[in-house]
């Protein structure tokens, strides 16, 4: 759904997404690096199980909440991707495990 | 001009509330006066917990008889309050605790009680899965559970009001003088009289106390509570401890609400209380060790609300040691949701009878200057928060 | 850019936006010790978000504006301010001490005056299927474009008013990406309530920047005025967005609906220390009450930029110094300060808020996106609960939002009201007949982002000494 500018030559940082390899660019926030991937949501809500994507993109919405490493409830779109990073949408209720 | 009513309650906490209810039922239609509004204090902001286990031995007989209503709640005020009975488990940390607790266990069949069931290791399991190893046993009253503390509230509230009540809120008493035989209240918004007032202020209790010239050593505490994101179910009865602070409940939405008694600040003249992190941080210490799956949740709020405690942490509740027409029912020690409909019902029977079914002596509010005090100061050190 | 924090500061600027980039290099440059913490990254706030860091300097697409922000930042490194970025502040106290999360650990830390500079944010924007997986704000989508290079493709809609809509639109057009439609929102009454401001606005420099970008515009995309009864129709994603406009309905598929219709001032942290606000009938959003200083109730804790009522980047610069310059003469008066003068200041602040009277009623937003008709709408997105449920509460007793807490979990989510109080505050409003005064706004309480239980659990325990502070 979103898609890369020529401008961005540089998508070198390696991380997994529900165990799916994918590239993104070093200063990318997670949300966007899992944007750019085709993902269309990136968790269940744990009130009714409905899907959901980011929407603010600036930490204030909590719709973009991810396991980031196994810690839950990471607000995507303010944590920047490293290199190895394991990322796993968070489907409802789902609690780390630390 | 002076409004009268059949009697005046002070506070729309649980325990005004409550009172106005059961008096009421009575045929007694009092004037509820708050300051605030009801459930804005220790009642609209506690744990819910629907306790008998652990209770000082002189709350027993009193948070028996309120279970009992709590059991009809929805038949008395037309809300199920959001009550649910998964039981209450107070956990052993160690042999020594549990042996403790056999001793405790014992000494209340033999008084008549028998909602306390002493667990073993392996019962403690059974119940509490997820409790952590060093866990060696405890007591649980199955009966017990957790209620939604504001809905309650406003529920006697709107059950009080259709049976007669009068609430006015946002209304601060100035003071309380004897006019011939009845009381005259002095508002924000106009004179008030009745034969009978009730105290249930709360935090601020000991400003009716001191205008009957019966001054109380009533502390203001800020029992302070967190919430965390919700959590797949791990945890089914509310988990106290004695040992160290903590209780812990998992409502059905996930959620996981952590108290335990650990203080803030409390403002009482301006309603806020400030809290202390570094109490909430020995809290999760506390909650970690006990639960380990709870150490990658997240806190998603924290909070305190505005108490009173009393030095013996047991409540004032019955007449006025100076003056007739006053009654006192405050002074809950961060303990007195689970009471509230009981000790409403109590309130009302004592005001109309003159008499109440249950003792209420040890709650009695010259106690604070006899010179036996002392001894009470000490049995009810330990009690867990609700 | 961060080193060991220490515990004491004489000054703590919460944001690093323009209003706190400037704030801290005042007091920097004065010799006060001055820490500013930002959840981000990288320093900016939202209007210059990643401006160090962006893919496109080399391009023209973000545009000049942009690159204000790295004179700002280029200025507090030479200040002596120490930034720290991702750095979540979860907590402040009216003992100004504050709490923070970074790399996995908390502490706390206290200053002798704060400045909160939080900024805005936008404005919910309710309507049916906002919730959708493929709806996000213009603001969402100008962040992908500046930080990571990224633009929606397919068939993309914009939909509300405002002057972001407008500059996005004309950024994502010069980036090479197409836009199927606009459904501009704009009441037309708001045009005759606009107009007696045009003169001030004509004079204003926002003038001649707006009018450019509109025509840009306005020649490659299809314009909907007047567009009403919004929503956005899909099933586990977006697949459509139905509306009305020139009188008919109508139904475009759509793969990205992005939503705008203004800013308002991110009022989350100041309200949970406790800072008194009011209802600002004009911009229908709360406001934190303060001089133009900043100084707001609560001593020692000064506000500036879009957080203390939306001005727009340049006069976030200007409150941020005004801010600034208070507190130097409170903490070290007398000392010389490189900094333009008050007079100056509050000079380049009148110009800047020219034309504001005209654009915050031109773009004042309509009531049926701020207060849905329709009893389906989500209000609050956390814990899913609808306009209906909201109007059901207020009908059988509850006042305000605090009371709607504990009955309906409203406003309890981990967003505690961002998205929705806005909303809540309007709608019962509307539905007890009173003024948003009257109602109020959700008691916040910490931590006002979340902590987990681990962080919290690693707070030294030794700063219990430090919290005895006496505030100066």
């Amino acid at each position: 759904m979103f898609t890369r500018l020529p401008a961005v030559d540089d998508t070198s940082v390696s991380l997994s997404i529900d165990g799916k390899p994918i590239e993104a660019r070093p200063g990318d926030s997670v949300a966007a690096a899992l944007l750019a991937a085709g993902f269309h949501h990136c968790r269940t809500s744990a009130v009714s199980g409905a899907l959901r994507a980011p929407y603010c993109m600036m930490g204030v919405c909590f719709d973009c909440l991810v396991i980031i490493d196994g810690v839950g409830n990471r607000q995507s779109c303010l944590v920047p991707v490293h290199e190895g990073m394991r990322v796993e949408l968070q489907r409802g209720k789902r609690t780390p495990v630390a | 001009m002076t409004h009268t009513a059949d009697a005046i309650v002070i506070g729309a906490g649980i325990h005004g509330c409550s009172t106005a209810l059961h008096l009421a039922l009575r045929g007694v239609k009092a004037l509820v006066i708050e300051k605030d509004y009801a459930g804005r204090h220790a009642s609209g902001v506690n744990a819910g917990g629907v306790r008998q286990l652990a209770r000082h031995l002189a709350e027993v007989p009193l948070s028996v008889a309120s279970m009992e209503i709590w059991e009809r709640i929805r038949d008395i005020v037309d809300d199920d309050c959001g009550f649910e009975a998964h039981g209450q488990v107070l956990i052993a940390e160690s042999e020594t605790e549990l042996d403790g607790f056999r001793t405790r266990v014992d000494d209340l069949r033999l008084r008549g009680f028998r909602h306390e069931e002493l667990l073993d290791r392996t019962q403690l399991r059974h119940i509490v899965p997820a409790a952590a190893e060093h866990c060696v046993g405890g007591i649980v009253s199955r009966r017990d559970g957790a209620a939604n503390p504001f809905r309650t509230t406003q529920a006697f509230r709107r059950k009080a009001i259709a049976l007669g009540a009068r609430f006015l809120e946002g209304v601060s008493v100035i003071n309380l003088r004897r006019q011939g035989r009845a009381w005259r209240l002095e508002t924000t918004h106009g004179s008030f009289e009745a034969a009978n007032v009730v105290n249930a202020a709360g935090a601020w209790a000991d400003h009716i106390t001191a205008q009957v010239g019966e001054p109380v050593p009533l502390q203001v505490i800020a029992p302070m509570l967190m919430i965390t994101a919700p959590m797949p179910s791990f945890v089914t009865p509310v988990v106290i401890l004695r040992g160290r602070k903590l209780s812990f409940k998992q409502f059905a939405n996930g959620t996981v609400l952590i108290g335990g008694g650990h203080l803030g600040r409390p403002f009482r003249n301006e309603n806020r209380t400030e809290l202390d992190w570094h109490k909430l941080s020995e809290s999760t210490g506390t909650v970690a060790e006990l639960f380990p799956i709870m150490a990658g949740s997240t806190i998603v709020r924290a909070w305190a609300g505005i108490e009173a405690r009393m030095p013996d942490d047991i409540p004032v509740i019955g007449p006025s040691h100076t003056s007739e027409g006053i009654f006192h029912q405050f002074g809950f020690s961060a303990h007195g949701f689970q009471l509230g409909p009981g000790v409403g019902a109590l309130m009302a029977e004592l005001i109309t009878t003159g008499a109440t079914n249950v003792p209420i002596e040890p709650f009695r509010i010259q106690r604070f200057s006899e010179p036996q005090h002392s001894e009470h100061s000490q049995s009810g050190r330990q009690e867990p928060m609700n | 850019m961060s080193n060991a924090l220490k515990t004491r500061y004489d000054v703590a600027v919460i944001g690093a936006g323009p209003a706190g980039l400037a704030a801290a290099a005042v007091t920097a440059r004065a010799g006060l010790e001055t820490i500013v913490l930002d959840e981000n990254p990288s320093p900016g706030g939202q209007v210059y978000r990643a401006v160090t860091t962006t893919p496109l300097h080399a391009t023209t697409v973000p545009g000049d504006d942009y690159r204000r922000g790295l004179d700002l930042v280029g200025e507090l490194e030479r200040s002596g301010a120490q930034l720290v970025s991702t750095a979540m502040v979860w907590s402040v106290s009216r003992e100004l001490e504050i709490g923070i999360s970074r790399n996995g650990s908390a502490q706390l830390l206290s200053a002798r005056r704060i400045v909160l500079a939080t900024g805005a944010l936008e404005r919910p924007f309710p309507v049916p299927g906002w919730t959708l997986p493929g709806v996000m704000t213009v603001g969402a989508a100008q962040t992908l474009l500046k930080s990571s290079g990224l633009v929606p493709r397919g068939s993309v809609v914009l939909a509300g008013l405002g002057p972001l809509l407008w500059l996005y639109a004309a950024q994502l057009l010069d980036a090479g990406a197409s836009i199927n439609a606009i459904l501009e929102t704009t009441p037309r009454r708001n045009l005759l309530s606009a107009v007696p401001y045009a003169p001030a606005f004509l004079l204003s420099p926002y003038f001649s920047k707006g009018l450019a970008l509109l025509s840009r515009v306005r020649r490659r995309v299809r314009i909907l005025r007047g567009a009403t009864r919004i929503a956005a129709l899909g099933d586990g994603q977006i697949q459509a967005v139905r509306f009305e406009a020139g009188g008919r309905e109508m139904r475009l598929p759509v793969d990205n609906l992005l939503l705008h219709q203004g800013v308002a001032p991110n009022v989350n942290l100041a309200m949970s220390i406790g800072v008194e606000h009011r209802w600002d009938a004009l911009q229908l959003c709360w406001r934190p009450i303060a001089d133009e200083f900043g100084t707001t109730s609560i001593p020692g804790i000064a506000v500036a930029g879009d957080g203390a009522g939306i001005c727009g980047a340049w006069a976030a610069e200007q409150r941020g110094r005004l801010a600034g310059l208070r507190i130097v003469n409170e903490l070290a008066g007398g000392r010389v300060v490189e900094a333009p003068s008050e007079q100056s200041l509050r000079q380049s602040l009148r110009r800047w808020q020219l034309g504001r009277g005209f654009l915050d009623r031109l773009y004042q937003p309509a009531a049926q996106f701020r207060v849905p008709e329709d009893d389906a709408v989500i209000v609050c997105r956390c814990e899913e609960v609808t306009a209906g449920q909201i109007r059901h509460a207020v009908r059988i007793g509850c006042e305000g939002p605090n009371q709607l807490k504990s009955f309906l979990r409203c406003g309890m989510g981990p967003c505690q009201g961002r998205l929705c109080g806005l909303t809540v505050t309007e709608l019962m409003a509307a539905e007890r007949r009173v003024a948003p005064q009257a109602v109020g706004y959700y008691r916040l309480r910490p931590p006002v982002k979340p902590i987990t239980l681990a962080e919290l659990a690693s707070l030294p325990q030794g700063d219990a000494a430090v919290s005895a502070v006496v505030r100066q």
